[in-house]
């Protein structure tokens, strides 16, 4: 067949189909449509509904409902009480994972039951995890009865009602998410990097601090986002184990408050809205200090 | 790590010489005990004694007792198909596994007790395992970082050995950004900037395509001869080792199944996985009609070959032996000759100035041949074979599944 005759006559119908595949369009690409109707009826349209009621307060103006927020200091608080717990929360979960699941890369003993014990709290809901907090942390549970009982404790260790449970609360069921997505990015770094650093001479910290771990940096952050957010939302827990009306005040208390105590969905929206804004100023500036790294192959032909 | 000779009394006091012209000799082993022999840089290592070391996983024994010694700037290959333990052993010299038994020591020193990062060997791993987010420049200087060695000293040496790999203009890359050839000389220089006493090389070329492998392997030859580092190559490519070597250790299933220089190994092979890595292609399993001193006549299902034997002083008439005879030796036999076989063409393959015919007898046993003349798929052939080239050994118990091997294998060697 000579170019000229190919080129000739089917040409305009195949090379548009052609075309598109190209660009990666194709029949394949309607698999993505009832997902992508779902979130544009789920998440879009109740999001911008929820973006433009915010502007339309019943007085202060088209703002109205921000200038309240912030003019009001126990409103405004509650952006510190949720930063407080969020960010110390997302730090210990990626922090504690990280040398849990270096161990847990090579075989031993009783690794199923120990890998099932970490991830099962992912299975509790998170008001399931406040009552169990609730009865164990207590004033009257078995954590304050044991410490009583070995004598390290005369009165009871107030670990419920206030941040601490929120915080154990949060590292209970944020724990498993962290763990499960730290492990798979550690078990994407090859292992034979591991061990050309040890012929080189790396002792364990040497090669952990040169390269397992700026391998993983990438990873961590991305792990510290998702357990960032699951964390700026909390709100069960804060409410149970927490003390909703002072140091746990989280920002989405207020919007509850708001919307469904005073039947102000105005404001509730408005304060959604700045609840949004800050959870994406804070991935913002993780996904650009992440960009910033190395985030290419992990493997070990580089 | 010290720069230090070790006082061996065959290691001459004298501060390393920079590589002459006539350092690009390739010495035997024995040179390497005499002072006055060896021209080019003095190695650190004068001996290397493995005794016994062995590796069990669980039950299975992945690597029988081996008693080695390599002396100082050696090329030692091990060679083995794939599961003979040869990568095993290496690892077990590194440090990365721990040996089941048995005892490693350099120069009176024992080492198989250090870890990985006390031994101070240099490693090329078969997937490079080049760290992806350093540059080539930090990849190579990461030894000398984790050894403290000064700022101006690392840039120099790094400098030095990139220049010697050729690739002093890609210092500042990321690995991912060069090929994988490139990256492989990365890893090499790696492994030697700290001069070690000894390199260990993990089928080092079994990534690369075939051009690539023959330059890289004369890269390696020549960085070899430059330094003069005692290296321990694994592969399982016979013609790698055969050229790169000094000595060769061929593994079988865990065990040793002959050491030697390639020219001994490539010539008296000393069992039948030997001769198969050897280009002996043809393995046939057949009963001895007649033994008498060093030749036999075997036969069995059409066939008849007389041939000599090979380190089975116990073979008698009737035993089952194992015939290797290798593609360039069968030919066609003359008219008025016997034929050691009557097959039939099957494939027929194109190799430049010989063809490479694999025929098929009635009973089904396979033979490959290389014929100067034309030969046709379908074409009935006459092979015979000078009993010289037809070596009988004593039959082993898997000799019938033999390793297959590649298209590097015919006629390694002249």
């Amino acid at each position: 067949m000579t170019t000229t005759a190919a080129a000739r006559r089917p040409r305009t119908r195949t090379a548009l189909r052609h075309r598109l595949a190209e660009r990666g369009v194709d029949r394949t690409l309607l698999l993505i449509l009832p997902g992508a109707l779902a979130v544009l009826a789920l998440f879009c349209y109740p999001f911008l509904y929820g973006l433009q009621l915010s502007f339309q307060p019943a007085k202060g103006g088209v703002l109205g409902a921000y200038r309240a927020f912030f003019s009001d200091p126990f409103a405004r608080k509650s952006i510190w009480s949720t930063f407080s717990l969020a960010i110390p929360a997302s730090l210990i979960n990626v922090g504690a994972s990280v040398p849990i699941s270096y161990r847990m890369r090579r075989e031993f003993r009783g690794k199923r039951l120990l890998l099932a014990i970490l991830v099962v709290p992912i299975t509790l809901g998170t008001v399931l995890t406040a009552e169990g907090i609730l009865e164990f942390y207590g004033p009257a549970g078995w954590f304050n009865r044991t410490l009583h009982w070995l004598g390290l404790a005369d009165s009871p260790v107030h670990l419920t009602m206030n941040y601490t449970g929120v915080l154990l609360s949060l590292i209970i069921s944020g724990f498993p998410f962290s763990y499960l997505l730290t492990h798979s990015y550690l078990s994407g770094i090859h292992p034979s990097l591991e061990k050309a650093a040890a012929t080189l001479g790396a002792g364990w910290w040497q090669r952990f601090r040169h390269i397992t771990f700026p391998l993983l940096l990438p990873g961590l952050m991305t792990t510290f986002c998702l357990s960032f957010v699951m964390a700026f939302a909390v709100f069960p827990s804060a409410l149970m184990v927490g003390d909703p009306d002072g140091k746990t005040h989280v920002i989405s208390i207020e919007v509850y408050q708001a919307a469904l105590e005073r039947f102000d969905y105005v404001q509730g929206c408005a304060d959604a809205m700045i609840m949004t804004v800050l959870m994406l100023a804070v991935l913002a500036a993780v996904t650009g200090l992440r960009a910033r790294l190395y985030s290419g192959a992990t493997g070990g032909k580089g | 790590m010290t720069r230090t000779k070790p006082s061996t009394p065959e290691t001459p006091p004298t501060p390393a010489t920079p590589p002459s012209p006539t350092a690009a000799q390739k010495s035997p082993p024995a040179a390497a005990t005499s002072p006055a022999a060896r021209a080019r840089r003095a190695s650190q290592l004068g001996e290397l004694r493995l005794s016994g070391v062995s590796r069990a996983y669980g039950a299975h024994l992945a690597l029988h007792p081996l008693d080695l010694t390599i002396h100082g700037g050696e090329f030692v290959a091990l060679l083995g198909p794939s599961g003979c333990g040869k990568t095993t052993a290496l690892n077990c010299l590194a440090g990365l596994l721990p040996l089941t038994s048995g005892e490693i020591t350099m120069d009176g020193r024992r080492v198989d007790t250090l870890a990985p990062e006390k031994r101070g060997f240099g490693m090329v791993f078969q997937n490079y395992a080049l760290f992806p987010h350093l540059t080539v420049r930090a990849n190579v200087a990461f030894g000398l970082k984790m050894r403290k060695v000064g700022k101006a000293e690392t840039r120099r040496r790094v400098d030095d050995v990139l220049d010697l790999v050729r690739l002093g203009e890609h210092a500042h890359k990321h690995p991912g950004q060069l090929s994988g050839g490139q990256q492989q000389r990365v890893s090499i220089a790696r492994a030697i900037v700290m001069e070690p006493p000894l390199v260990l090389m993990d089928e080092p070329l079994s990534n690369l395509d075939a051009a690539l492998r023959l330059s890289m392997r004369s890269e390696i030859r020549r960085i070899h001869q430059e330094f003069g580092l005692t290296t321990i190559y694994v592969t399982h490519d016979q013609e790698e080792a055969l050229s790169l070597a000094d000595r060769l250790v061929v593994l079988h299933a865990g065990q040793v199944s002959q050491i030697g220089a390639p020219a001994e190994l490539y010539e008296h092979p000393a069992d039948a996985h030997v001769a198969a890595f050897m280009g002996y292609r043809n393995l046939l399993v057949l009963d001895l009609a007649a033994v008498d001193g060093t030749g036999a006549v075997a036969e069995g299902r059409g066939l008849k070959v007389r041939g000599t034997v090979v380190g089975g002083a116990g073979l008698r008439a009737g035993d089952t032996a194992t015939v290797a005879i290798r593609p360039e030796d069968l030919r066609v036999a003359e008219a008025d000759e016997q034929p050691m076989a009557e097959a039939t063409a099957e494939v027929v393959e194109y190799h430049g100035r010989v063809l490479h015919v694999e025929a098929v007898t009635a009973h089904g046993d396979r033979l490959h041949l290389k014929s100067a003349g034309p030969v046709r798929p379908g074409d009935a052939v006459r092979v015979a074979v000078d009993a010289d080239r037809a070596l009988v050994f004593p039959r082993t118990e898997e000799s019938g599944q033999l390793p297959e091997q590649g298209p590097g294998s015919e006629g390694g060697a002249p």
